[in-house]
Formats: C-alpha cells, structure tokens, sequence
C-alpha cells in the first residue's frame, strides 16, 4: 500500500529570496580546461520572455556517472533564474554517455527542469548535444520523440556557445517528459 | 483516483498565469525506469541556523512566531533522511522580501524568509518562523492568497522533485484561492493543508503545525513483496 503523494503548486514569483544560490549557475568546477557555456531564453505562447522562471540542470560527469556524494561545489546540479529579458546561462562539462534502463546507451545529455509563476507543475526536458549527431540518431528517448520536434531538444552551437531555448507553449514547443 | 490525476493540470484557466505558459502539446511518456536515476545533491553547506527564520538578523521579526514541523516520506512510507528541505515565505504583513513585489505593506528588516534544513533520522524537518500573512495578487478582482509557505524538496530519485505550498487549517481564503484550487480534488487539496500539533508547540514560546510530505520514489518497483 502505497502513500498519497503531495500534489504540486507553483513556485511563484517570489521565489527569488528562497531558492537561487551563489554562482548556481557554475555545474562543473571552475577551471576544468573543457567548460562549455550553455545560455538560452524561456519563452511564453506568445514569444515573449519570461523574467521569473527558474531553471534546474542535472546532470552526470564526464564519465557519465551521477554524483551520489556531494565533494565540494561542483555536484553536476546548477539553478539559475531568468533575467528580465528571460535569458540564463550555465557553465558546465558535456557530460557522458548514460545507459537507458534496457542498457542501450543514451546520447549525452543535461536533464532541465523548468519552474515558474504559471507553472502548476514543473516541467521536464532534455538538452542534447549538437555535435553528437550519430549518438543522437541512436538516442532512445529521442527517437520516442515525433521527428518534427526533436530539434527543439539539441541545442544549437553558435560562436562556441551552446544555444538552448526553452518555449513553454506555441509553434516549436519545446518538448517535455511526464514524470 | 490516481496520485497522477491529483495533481494539478498544467493549464487551469482561473489561473491566469497559466494561459500562455502551459505547454499545449501532450507531454512525452518515457518507458518505466527512464526518471530512476538519484535526485540532485544539493551543493552548498546548510547553516546551522538556517531553519531559523527568526534568528538571521540582529532583531527579531514582527508577527506570531510559529515551529512548522513534519515528516518527509517516499510513496512507500519509508522516511527519507538527510534530504534538503527548502522553504520561503511573505513576512508577517504579506510582503516577500523580493524586488518584484509591490504589495504595500511593510518589510520587516528582521526577517527574510527564506530557510533550509536536512532532514534527521526519521525524516523529519522542523523549522522555526513566523506566521505569513495573506497578500492580494492581481489574479481577479479582490484576489487574495491565503497564507502559505512555499516548500522544495529533492527526494531520492530525480522523478522525486517536489515544490509545493503548505498552507493553515481554517483559512477562509482556500476556497476562494486558484492555485490551491487548481488540485482536481478535495483529498488533494487537503494533503497541503497543516495540521495545528499541540504536542510540537513550545509553552509560553510559539505555536506549532504539522505537515507531512510524501515524494514520489522509483517507478519500477522491486517484485519481493508481492509473491
């Protein structure tokens, strides 16, 4: 018999006080020679840029492996909140190769949870890599994905930066996961 | 009714900020196990003091001094230990300390309201804090918040994240509230309601209410049990 789980409400606009952290925004230790930049804006139905959501990263290392002991700042987890134009950036590591539950291999990826005003529930979604074209063809999960909106799960690479929009509603909707 | 349909839907038109912000396309099922993988470690030390929402500052905050207390359980009912419990709020007058709020009413330069703890051994949080009081937002006409704490927890798993409002026994604004609302049944809606705990209060000191949360843990459940 299992227990009621507590039901989701929103995280508000005024989440600023409570949850963002200093240099959330770091993922990876600073310094590591192979430090990539992720930016990328939220968007609403309307295109217009949301200024109060706040984004998770979670990721595993290089070598593909989740952090399961928290050994000095860089974990694989980073928070960051939007600015007024809806914009954010990490600073991470691409990570590695992660098996799916049957064992086949997924293609790198950063999992991005999305909370903001509006949002009942939080969202879940996949930033893929743009560079990892073979991997990606592969992926299980984005094969599960209609082939007309996969690209809106890898990012594109624009001047040595990884570009990730998120559209929470409308033409190309980003596309989410149920939990 | 399953955990799933007590949740709230991602577009709940009462609620105005989820007209343009609720994905419109269906959501993209994964096979079973494809979210059991662990939650993320949270990666700042937690002060000592940080579930103290009335000692972070030279004086002490205005309004009813309160413990929020609590156990933290996956869908099996096993306790989850040393998991970060995180947890903001508006101050006593209904004023979060955030640039954006534009409620007039006064800051309490005493009081932040923001806290975090672990969990112990039998997954319980408790903080201490001030009673928030209710805010007009401008959802509809006269729309008033009831008084609520916002609350995030990891969990063990990734599927396991939860952010939530807790919110007081008998406030008359629940049933006027959308947000709260927004949760398709009473049952739900209930499970975010605290529990007044005589036995948690302190004489002479502060009130005290009880919530307990429970977090999703991994979907592919073990088989032992059910031979």
């Amino acid at each position: 018999m299992s227990a009621p789980l507590t039901p989701s409400q929103t995280v508000g606009p005024f989440f600023g006080v409570g949850l963002p952290f200093e240099k959330g925004e770091q993922i990876a230790a600073s310094g590591s020679a192979s430090v990539i930049r992720v930016e990328g804006q939220v968007l609403d139905g309307n295109g217009e840029p949301v200024p109060d959501a706040l984004l998770e990263i979670w990721q595993p290392d290089e070598r593909g492996r989740y952090r399961k002991v928290a050994d000095g700042e860089a974990t694989g987890f980073g928070r960051r909140r939007t600015d007024a134009e809806g914009a954010f950036s990490f600073m991470t590591v691409k990570p590695g190769s992660t098996p799916a539950p049957d064992g086949r291999p997924q293609a790198p990826h950063l999992n991005v949870t999305v909370f903001a005003r509006g949002l009942l529930r939080h969202l879940v979604t996949r930033m893929y890599f743009p560079d990892e074209q073979a991997a990606n063809a592969t992926d299980p999960v984005l094969n599960l994905v209609d082939a007309a909106r996969r690209e809106t799960l890898i990012a594109k690479s624009c001047g040595g930066v990884l570009h990730f929009d998120v559209r929470l509603q409308g033409e190309r909707e980003t596309v989410f996961f149920a939990i | 009714m399953s955990d799933d349909e007590r949740e709230p839907p991602y577009l709940y038109p009462d609620y105005v900020g989820t007209r343009l912000r609720a994905p419109a396309k269906p959501l993209v099922n994964l096979p079973e196990g494809f979210h059991d993988f662990p939650a993320p470690l949270f990666p700042r030390a937690i002060a000592e003091l940080a579930h103290d929402l009335t000692r972070q500052h030279a004086g002490e905050p205005i309004g009813e001094r309160i413990i929020v207390t609590g156990r933290v359980l996956d869908s099996d009912g096993r306790p989850l230990r040393n998991t970060v419990v995180e947890v903001w709020q508006a101050n006593a007058a209904g004023r979060y300390l955030d640039q954006d709020d534009q409620h007039p009413a006064p800051v309490d330069p005493n009081f932040t309201g923001a806290g975090r703890c672990l969990t112990d051994d039998d997954g319980r949080y408790r903080f201490i804090t001030i009673k928030p009081g209710a805010y007009p937002w401008k959802n509809h006409r006269n729309a008033w918040r009831p008084a609520h704490i916002h609350f995030s927890l990891f969990g063990s798993q990734f599927r396991s994240r939860l952010v939530t409002q807790m919110y007081f026994p008998g406030d008359p604004l629940m049933p006027r509230d959308p947000i709260l609302q927004s949760i398709p049944d009473q049952v739900g809606r209930d499970r975010l309601v605290s529990q007044f705990d005589p036995a948690a209060t302190m004489p002479e000191w502060a009130l005290a209410y009880r919530w307990d949360i429970v977090l999703r843990g991994r979907a592919a459940t073990p088989f032992e049990d059910e031979r």
